[in-house]
């Protein structure tokens, strides 16, 4: 029996809509995955089931060097945006409210509304000078750049998991004898923990994900997994994209059940 | 420079906010609180007790004034370091850490070695009843024990003074009373002073060796429950603990004479009578030195029962008489009744 009062189920198509949603979302993705494992060298015709494109992708050096050099910049510029952003939402919300506030919001968040081809035109610029000035060529640039775009989404979920914490946590701590120190040890830093998780899950995807910003930035022969497959792109597409794209789903829906069993028990 | 006292307010003023919009929730309040009582600040919510409490703890700095904690100034010290440890109203219990852990964590905080912490730790758990609890986590606990995790958590480092935040008002109503013994007793056997907030007056009637009434940032009367019960000092005080009268009379040579003409014997001064309904007895219309008076209604409680009554000059009274079994006093609306004040118990306060 239908509850009385408002449901947006009862709304003329409103099923129709969702499943056509849907169906527009995930169709592309499942076409992906299943072409991945097309025995032909075609991306649009199906020949037979087969690894022969993940074997390839596996026995390809390139993707092999992009793929480590993906992981290193994802993991270095996630640990640096969390620790800078876990800092940064501690002083937006662990201290009195102060002139400016909402321009310090905005500033931590400048990488989400920037564009980001002018962001990454920018960093070019800038880091070509220092590249002559240093004569240095290393990862550095694009850890540095990944870090600084990867803050404020390292910064929302930890902000959010901040404010919604009762700080009477930290005023019991601080009567009970632990100093500024201990109470962030002890008390904040715990509770804040699945929030801090979130920040750097979410810092993680985005950084092996980007293509704009590494395409200007990289030096020749840095190559991440995202440049690499629009390098392949512009010469003969076989489905050895198709294999590493589902490859990198694969890990990043991993990454998310991780996330997520870790954190339901503790909230 | 007196040793007996745990914790002194001087002249301490606290306001929030700035220039007009400031409100002081505390104005001009000083006080000595005893060592190893039970000290209870009581008043309606909004009257600064919570304030109050704050500053001692030292969550809050006075605007001006000081604090101290037997001789020593701790205006301006952190709450890490007071002697002095809190019940929060909400418990305020670590989530992330099981009974145990909760109950150690001052003890970790100051240093103490290992031993000392599961040894201090055993017996706080005993003395609150928690023994074998102490390892869950601190959700899966009902109300009453988290009020227990919390009591034993604030008691372990042994402070000087413990602060009791409304602690008892998440409880139902049979546990509150069982936690009110409780307290009671933890405060006897460890001889900690403890100060005690709480708009509840049964509760601080109950449980204290000296109550506070508070009332708009200001300190109203300090005196033992019995004093603040039949020698309120004004109005607010009278009518906040318990119930009571309030009957206009202007003074005469004889006593205090009331609207309708008669005179009757009063303590204290001010242009207020007050008499606690249980002090008014109705008697005959025609007894000797009675008040006239005519019964309005009768209110059945059960133990006993409330007469409404107007006096000559229209003034409303009302009397508490212990009931008979099934009977109703012999009373019924409209009588005309006399009405006498049991010996010394009225007094005049002022407005």
């Amino acid at each position: 029996m239908a509850k009385p009062g408002f449901t947006v189920a009862h709304l003329p198509g409103f099923a129709t809509i969702a499943v056509g949603v849907f169906v527009c979302l995930y169709l592309p993705i499942i076409t992906l995955v299943v072409y991945s494992f097309n025995g032909g060298s075609s991306i649009a015709v199906w020949q037979e089931f087969s690894f022969r494109w993940y074997s390839v992708a596996w026995g390809n050096e390139a993707v092999k060097d992009a793929t480590v050099r993906s992981l290193v910049i994802a993991l270095s510029a996630s640990a640096i945006a969390t620790v800078l952003a876990t800092f940064a939402a501690l002083g937006t919300t662990r201290r009195a409210p102060y002139r400016g506030q909402t321009f310090i919001y905005v500033m931590i968040n400048q990488p989400l509304m920037v564009p980001e081809i002018v962001t990454a035109v920018a960093l070019l610029i800038i880091f070509a000078s220092i590249k002559v000035a240093t004569g240095y060529h290393g990862l550095g640039y694009l850890i540095a750049a990944h870090s600084a775009f990867c803050i404020p989404f390292a910064y929302l979920p930890i902000r959010a998991r901040l404010e919604g914490m009762d700080t009477v946590m930290e005023t019991a701590a601080a009567d009970l004898y632990a100093s500024a120190w201990q109470t962030f040890r002890y008390v904040t830093l715990p509770l804040l923990a699945p929030g801090i998780a979130a920040g750097a899950m979410l810092a993680f995807v985005i950084s092996l994900d980007d293509v704009v910003i590494t395409e200007f930035v990289k030096s020749g022969g840095q190559d991440t997994l995202p440049t690499y497959m629009l390098g392949q792109l512009r010469r003969a597409v076989t489905p050895e994209v198709n294999a590493i794209s589902s490859a990198l789903l694969a890990l990043t829906v991993a990454l998310l059940t991780a996330f997520f069993l870790l954190t339901r028990k503790r909230d | 420079m007196k040793e007996d006292i745990a914790v002194t307010a001087e002249s301490v003023v606290k306001s929030f906010g700035h220039g007009a919009a400031a409100v002081r929730a505390l104005d001009t309040v000083s006080a000595a609180i005893r060592k190893g009582e039970f000290f209870t600040l009581l008043g309606p919510s909004g009257c600064g007790k919570t304030t109050l409490l704050r500053l001692i703890a030292g969550f809050e700095t006075p605007t001006s004034g000081r604090i101290l904690l037997g001789a020593d100034d701790v205006t301006d010290l952190p709450p890490n370091r007071r002697p002095v440890n809190t019940v929060f109203q909400s418990y305020a219990l670590f989530p992330h850490l099981t009974v145990r852990e909760n109950v150690g964590f001052a003890l970790k905080m100051l240093g103490r070695p290992a031993s000392q912490i599961s040894a201090r730790t055993a017996e706080m758990l005993a003395l609150v009843k928690l023994e074998e609890l102490a390892d869950r986590a601190t959700a899966q606990l009902s109300g009453g024990q988290q009020q227990r995790v919390a009591l034993a958590r604030a008691l372990a480092p042994q402070p000087k003074v413990l602060l009791l935040d409304e602690p008892l008002s998440a409880l139902d109503l049979k546990l509150r009373k069982e936690m009110q013994v409780e307290l009671k007793r933890l405060q006897q056997e460890t001889g900690i002073t403890f100060v005690f907030v709480t708009h509840d007056q049964e509760e601080a009637l109950t449980m204290s060796d000296r109550i506070g009434v508070m009332s708009n940032g200001k300190l109203q009367q300090v005196a033992s429950p019995r004093e603040i019960y039949t020698a309120p000092v004004n109005r607010f005080v009278a009518d906040f603990i318990g119930e009571t009268n309030f009957l206009p009379v202007t003074l005469v040579k004889e006593g205090a004479r009331l609207g309708s003409g008669e005179i009757v014997a009063a303590e204290g001064k001010g242009g207020v009578l007050t008499i606690r309904p249980e002090q008014v007895n109705v008697v005959r219309a025609d007894k000797a030195g009675a008040i006239g008076a005519r019964v309005e209604n009768l209110i059945y409680f059960g133990t006993d029962m409330h007469v409404h009554m107007r006096l000559g000059d229209g003034a409303a009274l009302v009397a508490r008489m212990p009931l008979p079994p099934g009977g109703d006093g012999g009373l019924a609306p409209g009588d005309a009744v006399g009405v006498t004040f049991a010996k010394g118990a009225a007094r005049l306060i002022e407005e």
